[in-house]
This record gives structure tokens, sequence and C-alpha cells, in this order.
């Protein structure tokens, strides 16, 4: 909506930064061509991943191109599917527990599906299995973006909902206008986690055993795993090193900026108290050719929302409706047959399942509860003292909080193989090992929490109790626990999701040519998948898919409500 | 001179599901016609459903009985033609001043040119000229009510409604604004034909309409009319503005006489949300004044407004603390006791007349000390509770009940629990 009134005949001076964007530009074209014409292909089942360290860029952009595509896919699912949830009260009912189920799948439970559908769509090409990994990491990417944005719009003022009724905005206007900014901010922090996600299971997607044949994708993701199988430690360092350069050129260049322009879409009316800065956007921002383009596409979504108006396009036009009316029903009854089939499927699949490997899965199942309780026991003991004084000590938070973030973006899977390493050194099986791995990867949603926490009790809570003396185990009894609990309990319910999703991942390891596997619920939906036993798979599935959702309910529901009433500071 | 109906509302009514197949009724019976040249403010207590009729004159929400017709024509959805200011405001925070007014231009086939020239026209008409460029963050609360303000008369509405416009706003923001929306409208300005104010404040209705219409809560009925014919600009001081005042005042409260009527007649008691601290500093205050006061100069003495302090004269009532004659609130024989006891008499005092007067009070007693533990969950309560109000009011209900049971000592509140329980040796024979 910007209108050109008022604005001076500016020089159209083209500066350095100019020429920044237009290569910018030119070099993101050629990314696309290049990506184009590898995945074109066809698939070569004998493919060598060449650990020259003169390979790693390609194969880098490679997996850049995988994450950011199954980005692109969340961010359409996440804001289609919220929106569809939104809209009436019987979708919310089945769209959202749904949602809820589906989250707690851990990635290689959707694997066999994922790949043997796309290789029998695309059979002998490689886009087959390029798509599939797409997939893959986009399961593991658009649950919490599509929580995100149905939670923002389900948050809309009732008055700003009005006001969309009473000057009559049409559904793409209301989209544009108020939904779509309104969930702009929650929408970007949830981007970053996931995409931050793709890295983590970049691993697990681009190269894995289903049915006992071999499937990999030249990539990062392969080539460290590559690397690390061959024992090869310098070139897993030399791997593990760009990936960290990517994601903190990922963080600069991209979420960064992102973050400092969505500032205008908070919907607070007070100033914050500390402004965000990003040198890269200022920088861009004062790119002529980049207003140009904002400009234009400022003026085409003002023409596009004009021209949506038009009688015969949204409402009001009879002909219309019934078209969306029966695609709608066709929808439906497509995915019901799907969910018919699939239902009867699986339950000769499942009935193939013998007593023994039910008690397996129930065994199992109990091993990887125990060391997801440990696992965050563990990161409790250390993230609790520590994140409470960093919170409350602006000084060391300033410090300290660079380096925690640094610490936090190495994506925990990036480190596996040197603690593996060390594991074997030391001899220790993974049955224990597996608790370390979790713990890498879940310990920083807590940390992050619990600063949060520690750093908004109030000032004059903090000096009442310097006052009447309260300290040691009573300040933390009285003062601390009390007043950081929202945060943690909100640290809490990811980080323990966050563990048993990477109960896949740590409990079942193939490192230097062989596999080592912990007793536990992960490593048999591991296992169970590579060997291609669908039944136990979709057993062992569904059997943690209920533990997630049930203590989801009877654990974490109960105390984010008590946190959000009894516990919270305002 | 025949003026013409803008809007007629024929026999709404307006009732919200509560579940099972309950329902609870908003409004009732409403019959009321919006001429030309009319500036009608409509006046009730919180809970008398006075927004709820608002939205249904905006077609926003449809009656649930009853029709509405926009000249003559049934009015089913918003209709562009009738426009809308919300009490938050109700602006597009990423939105500058201009966009935000432009708002409501863009769907109706307009070019770009005329669109603007539209959106500076009503911004200008408010005085924002100069902010078009402006934030609403960068805004006072009074310049964020003027561009919704302006949002509102820029589609050139027939019908301008607004909504505790000015309640938002402090108290000398609010009286500059309610002094510039008076003079648009006295120089024929304003684009709108007619305009509706709902508000809580009666001194700002019988300073800016031309009619004052009168709802009665629980369910909202049309109580009176009273025509506001006073020359513009309207001195506050003069006899017929006080007159008038007190007039409303009188009406507004519903006489003491009808509250055990309603008892009688099978409806749960009402009861008012005051706190127990506030009534005794209102009957402390009253009983300093000599017993007697005049409630529009008590209100304005206090800077109080209706919804602030009806609650604690209608509770009083209840308390059978204090009695309505005339436009006066007047202290009763215990009431003047009240006020002069030491804290523990007092409780004692409040005591009694709680559980004499107060229906709810009663029986929660009742039940606690009938159940062997002495301790029963809010639930129950809330659930008998809800055969007659709406789920909040329910709670509404239950919490002013809790702080007058528990200042009095009859029962105790776990909050943790959510239980309400007798002390020990506290059993109350009743």
């Amino acid at each position: 909506m910007k209108i050109p009134i008022s604005i001076p005949a500016e020089t159209f001076k083209v500066r350095l930064i100019d020429i920044a964007v237009f290569l910018i530009i030119l070099g993101i074209l050629s990314f696309l061509i290049y990506i184009a014409s590898e995945w074109g292909t066809p698939y070569d089942r004998t493919l060598e991943i060449n650990l020259n360290p003169s390979n790693i860029p390609q194969y880098a952009l490679q997996s850049v191109a995988r994450i950011f595509s199954a980005y692109l896919l969340s961010l359409v699912f996440s804001i289609w599917y919220g929106y569809t949830a939104s809209r009436t009260k019987i979708h919310e009912k089945i769209m959202i527990p749904l949602l809820d189920i589906l989250q707690s799948i851990p990635v290689l439970s959707f694997l066999p599906g994922v790949v043997l559908a796309m290789i029998a769509l695309f059979p002998g090409k490689r886009i087959g299995l390029e798509l599939a990994c797409i997939l893959l990491i986009f399961t593991g990417q658009v649950w919490n973006m599509t929580f995100s944005f149905y939670h923002s719009i389900s948050t809309i003022p009732k008055e700003m909902r009005e006001v969309v009724k009473v000057f009559k905005f049409n559904k793409f206007s209301k989209f544009l206008r108020l939904d779509l900014p309104f969930s702009a901010i929650g929408l970007i922090w949830n981007s970053m986690m996931s995409v931050a996600g793709g890295w983590f299971f970049l691993m697990a997607c681009e190269m894995f055993v289903l049915e006992d044949r071999d499937f990999r994708l030249p990539g990062l993701g392969s080539y460290i795993q590559i690397a690390a199988n061959s024992g090869n430690i310098e070139y897993v360092i030399y791997g593990l090193g760009m990936m960290i350069l990517l994601i903190i050129i990922i963080d600069l260049f991209i979420w960064r900026p992102l973050i400092v322009w969505c500032q205008k879409f908070r919907i607070e009316t007070v100033p914050p108290e500390e402004e965000r800065e990003s040198l890269i956007f200022n920088i861009f921002s004062g790119s002529v050719f980049i207003k140009k383009v904002v400009d234009t596409l400022n003026n085409a979504l003002n023409k596009i929302e004009k021209f949506s108006y038009r009688e015969f396009i949204l409402s009001g036009n009879p002909v219309m409706n019934k078209i969306s009316k029966a695609l709608g029903l066709i929808l439906l009854m497509v995915i019901s047959i799907i969910i018919i089939w699939a239902i009867l499927k699986a339950s000769s699949i499942v009935s193939s399942v013998s007593l023994d490997n039910i008690l397996t899965i129930i065994k199992s199942a109990f091993y990887s509860l125990l060391r997801v309780s440990v696992a965050l026991l563990i990161a409790l003991a250390w993230t609790l003292p520590v994140g409470v004084y960093i919170g409350l000590n602006p000084r060391a938070a300033k410090m300290l909080q660079g380096i925690v973030q640094i610490a936090a973006s190495v994506p925990a899977t990036a480190i596996f193989p040197v603690i593996l390493l060390l594991l074997i050194k030391l001899g220790g099986s993974l049955d224990i090992g597996a608790v370390f791995l979790m713990l890498l990867g879940t310990q920083w949603y807590l940390l992050f929490n619990i600063i949060a926490g520690a750093s908004a009790i109030p000032k004059d809570l903090i000096e009442i109790s310097r006052v009447y003396g309260i300290k040691g185990i009573r300040k933390w009894k009285t003062l601390i626990l009390p007043g950081i609990f929202p945060y943690l309990v909100t640290g809490l319910i990811t980080a323990s999701g966050g563990a048993w999703n990477a109960t896949i991942v740590s409990e079942y390891v193939s490192f230097g040519g062989k596999i080592m596997h912990a007793a536990g619920l992960g490593a048999l939906i591991s296992l169970s998948s590579a060997s291609g036993n669908f039944g136990l798979l979709l057993l062992s599935t569904c059997f943690m898919s209920l533990i997630v959702v049930g203590i989801n309910r009877l654990v974490w529901k109960r105390l984010f409500i008590l946190a959000k009433t009894k516990y919270l500071l305002e | 001179m025949a003026k013409e109906v803008i809007l007629e509302l024929k026999n709404v009514k307006k009732s919200f599901l509560i579940g099972k197949g309950r329902d609870i009724t908003v409004l009732d019976n409403i019959n009321l016609n919006i001429f030309s040249d009319d500036f009608v403010s409509i006046l009730g207590q919180s809970g008398a459903g006075k927004s709820t009729l608002l939205r249904i004159m905006a077609g926003i929400i449809e009656p649930t009985e009853g029709e509405v017709l926009y000249k003559g024509i049934p009015l089913k959805k918003a209709n562009a033609r009738i426009a809308v200011v919300f009490q938050s405001f109700a602006l597009f925070p990423w939105f500058n001043v201009l966009e935000n007014v432009r708002v409501g231009l863009v769907g109706q086939g307009l070019n770009d040119e005329e669109i603007n020239e539209k959106a500076i026209r009503a911004i200008d008409l408010v005085g924002l000229d100069g902010f078009e460029d402006a934030y609403p963050r960068e805004l006072s609360g009074g310049m964020r009510q003027r561009v919704g303000i302006a949002r509102a008369l820029a589609v050139e509405p027939e019908l301008l409604l607004m909504d505790e416009p000015f309640s938002a706003l402090d108290v000398l923001t609010a009286d500059n604004l309610r002094g510039d929306i008076i003079d648009l409208w006295r120089e024929g300005k304003m684009p709108a034909k007619a305009i509706v104010l709902v508000t809580h404040n009666i001194e700002e209705a019988v300073s800016m309409s031309s009619r004052a219409v009168v709802l009665s809560h629980n369910p909202g009925r049309v109580k009176a009319q009273i025509p506001l014919e006073l020359p513009y600009p309207r001195d506050k001081n003069s006899r017929d503005f006080k007159f008038l005042l007190d007039k409303i005042y009188t009406i507004l409260i519903k006489p003491p006489e009808e509250i055990p009527m309603m008892l009688a007649a099978g409806r749960y008691q009402f009861l008012p949300h005051a706190k127990v601290g506030a009534i005794a500093g209102l009957i402390e205050l009253v009983h300093d004044q000599g017993g007697r006061v005049d409630i529009y100069a008590l209100s304005s003495e206090l800077s109080m407004e209706l919804d602030d302090i009806f609650p604690l004269i209608e509770a009083s009532v209840i308390l059978d603390f204090g009695e309505i004659k005339e436009g006066d609130f007047i202290l009763t024989e215990k009431g003047g006791k009240w006020a002069q006891a030491d804290t523990l008499e007092k409780k004692e005092i409040f005591k009694e007349a709680a559980l004499q007067n107060v229906q709810l009070i009663k029986q929660i007693v009742q039940v606690l000390s009938t159940i062997s533990k002495h301790r029963v969950s809010e639930e129950f309560f809330i659930d008998i509770l809800k055969n007659h109000f709406t789920p909040e009011e329910a709670w509404n209900q239950l919490e002013t009940a809790i702080d007058w049971g528990r200042y009095a000592e009859l029962f105790a509140y776990d909050y943790d629990a959510g239980e309400l329980y007798l002390e020990e040796n506290e059993t109350i024979d009743m």
C-alpha cells in the first residue's frame, strides 16, 4: 500500500551495493540452474561420494537447495493448514489434534512410505529420490511452523476481525493485510528453528538403508557420514566446518535481516526496550535497486488486491462458489479414500507382527522413556544454575550469550561422529552414549528459556528478597523457581519433544562401517525401517506417538496451564 | 418535517448458547429507529448488551429473533454505508495513517487517486494533516482514535456507529475529541447522516447527543428514550443539563423495590462486581458527607464513571446499607453503623448483611455446612450459576461472592485446589 505521492524525484544513483545485489541475483540464478541440471539426471545407484575436500562446496550447495526446498514446502503447507484449521470449528476439532499426532511421529517413520512412493512416481530418475529427501526434511520442519501460524491467526483480537467485516475486506485482502502480517514474527522465528532442524536430520535423509537397499544423494550430510564411516576424522572436520560456515552465513544474510524487517509487524504499540539491529539489513536497505524491486512488488500486490474485488473473482459469484465447493468435496473424498485405504493396509501389515515383537516394543519404549528422562534431568541440572546466573547478571549475559548462541547453532548431529569416536575409544556402549547424544540436541532449548525467564524476573522482587535477607535455598524456592516457572515449562516441553525425536538418530548409529544400536524405541524404528519390516515400523511408530502425545496431554499441558495462571508475572 | 428512517430495529432479540441447549438472553424486544440527523446515545451498565446491540446494527452479528432494516431493506451482512469506530481503535500497526484510512476504500472499485483523495480529506477532517506517514505506535491514544474515526468517515457512511470511542483515553484527551466531534456534527461537516454512540458515561451522552436510549440489564431492554434538546454548545453547569443528568441516573439505577421482586419471580440475584474494600470506601465517604449525596455529584467528585460507581451503589443497596431516592444515594441506619464500626465489628455487620441479603453467599454457606468434609469444588457453584448467567458472568459472580464471603469470614477459598471450604469451628447454623 505504498502511495506514490510525496516521493521526491530520486537521483537514480547506482551504488556499490547495487552491483553486489546484482551479482547476488546472478549467483542465485546460476545456483538454480546448477541444481536443476543435477536433479534432472537419472538416478545413479552406484554413486560414490568423493571425499576430496574440493568437492565440499558442490555438495554443500545441493544440501542447501534441499533444505530450502523443504522449507518453502513447509511454509506453504503451514499457511494452508493453519488457515484451513482456523476457518471453522469442525476443521479445528479434527485438524489440531491431528497435528499433535503428526508432530510426534519421527522423521524416519515417514521414510519408507515417502521413498517408495516417490521412486514409484519417478522410476529410475534422480528427481524421485531428491523429492523423497526433501519430503523427509519437510516432515521434520513443518509442524512447529504450522502451530505457530495457527496460533497467531487464532489470537487476532476480536475488534481487528470486526474491522475486516465492517470495511468489507474480501478473503484475499484479509489474508494479505491481517492474517499474514499478524503471524509474520512467529512464523519467522519458527522458520529459523525449522531450518536449523533441517541440518539436524540432513544426514539421516541424504543417506539411508531401506529394505536392505542403499540410497544416497550427493550432499553435505552424506559426505560427513561417509567420511565418518571411513574413519577419516580430518574430512569429517572439513565437512562440519562447511556446515557451521553455512549456518552462520544463513543466519547473517537471511534470518537477522528478516527479523529486523519483521519488527514492523509487532502488535504492541509501545517501543521495545532494545532495537534489533542488522548490519546487512542496513546495507541492503540502502540499495536503490532493492527499493525499486520492493516498490514494484508493493504496487503489484495492490493491483492484485484491487483486482480481487471484481465481482467474478472471489465473493458473490455463484459459479465460482460452486466450483470451489465441488473442488473441496472432491479433495475431501480423495483424502477419505486414501485414509481408508491406509487403515486397511496398515491393519493387514500390523497383523503380521508377532506377540514377541509387541513385548519388544514395550520394553524398548520403557528404555527410551528412561533415556529421555535422564537426558532431561542432566540438562536441567546444568542449565538451571548456569541459565539463572546468566539471566540475573546482565554483564555475564552480554559476554556469555554470544558464546552460547554459537555453541547452540552447531547442529547436534554434526558433533555426533566426534562424540561417537570418543565413546568407542572409551569402550562405552550406545545404551548410555545415546543419552549424551540426545542431550546435545535438547539442552539448548532449556538453557535459552531459563535465561529468558531469569532476566524477566522483576527488579523489585529481587530487591525485596535482598531487603528481607532471603538467600540460598529459600531464595530459589520463593523467588527464582516460581519466577522462571512458565519459561521452564516451555523449555521442558520443547526439550522433551526434541529428545523423543532425537531417539531415532541417537539410538541407532552407523559409524566407521559398522552399525551400533541401543535397546530403545528409536533404534527399533530405525532398524525396522532399514530392514523393511513395515509392520514393526508402524506399530512402534504408533507407540511412540502415543507416548509423546500422552505425556504432552497428561504432564506438559497441565503444567503449562498452571504456569499461565498461577505463575504469571505481569 | 418527515425524517428519513436510516435504521430500523424490530423486536430484536439476541441470545447466546451456553451449552447443552441452554441459552442466555442478552438483548430482548428491542424496537428502535435511527433517523437522519439523529445522534443517539445508547446508555446502560456493563452487561446490558450495548456493544452487542451496536454490532447488530453494524451487521457484524445477526439477531436471534427480529429484524434490522437498513432504509427498509433487511440488513444481512456488514453494509458499506455503515461504519464503526472501535473502543480499542483496532488500527493495523503495520500500516501508516494514510494506509489505515484507505483500508475501507480499497474494495470500492475506485482508482488510486480517488482513494487517496477521499482518505486525505478524512484525515484533514479529524485534524491529522501532516501525520499521513506516521505509524500508530508513534501516535498518542487520542490521535490513534482520530485515525479510527477518519477511517470510518473516509467511506462516507450514512450511519456512523461508535463503540465507547473515548473510554480508552484519558479525561482531557477524551474531552478534546468529544468537542471536535460535536463541532463537526453541528457544522454539518460530518459525512454521516446519523450517529449512534455507545457509552456508559451519562455526561458524555447528555453533552453530545440528541437522544439517549437507556437499556436495562440482564437482559437488555429499552428502558426509556429521553430526548436531549439542549442547544449546543451545552453548558455542563446549567440547571437543564443537571436536570437531565439526574433524570437519566434515576432511570438507570433500578429502584430498590425491584430486587426482592426479582427474587420472587425466580430470577437469580445478580451480584454487582464490587470489592468489599471499595464498598466500604463509598459508604464511609457518604457517611462523612452527612449520609446523603447526589449520585452525579459524587461520581464527578470521585471522577469515576458509571461502570465504576454503579456496582458499588448497587452492592450497597443489595446489602441494605443504602437506598436510592430521586438521584440521591442515602445511607440506611445499618449503613451508618457499618461506616462507624471498627474492623472486627465491620466484619460482623457485613457477615449478617451478606447472609440475609445475598442469595449466592447463603447458598454457598448452606452447601458447605451440609457436606461432611465442608469442602466443595468451585465448579459445583459455577454449574449452578451457569443456569442463570453466561459462563464468563458465572465466574464473575462467584469471584464476587468469594471476595465478600472471605471478608465476612463465612468461608475460605483455596486457589490452588479451586475449592471453597469452611474453616474449622465455622459451621454456621442457618
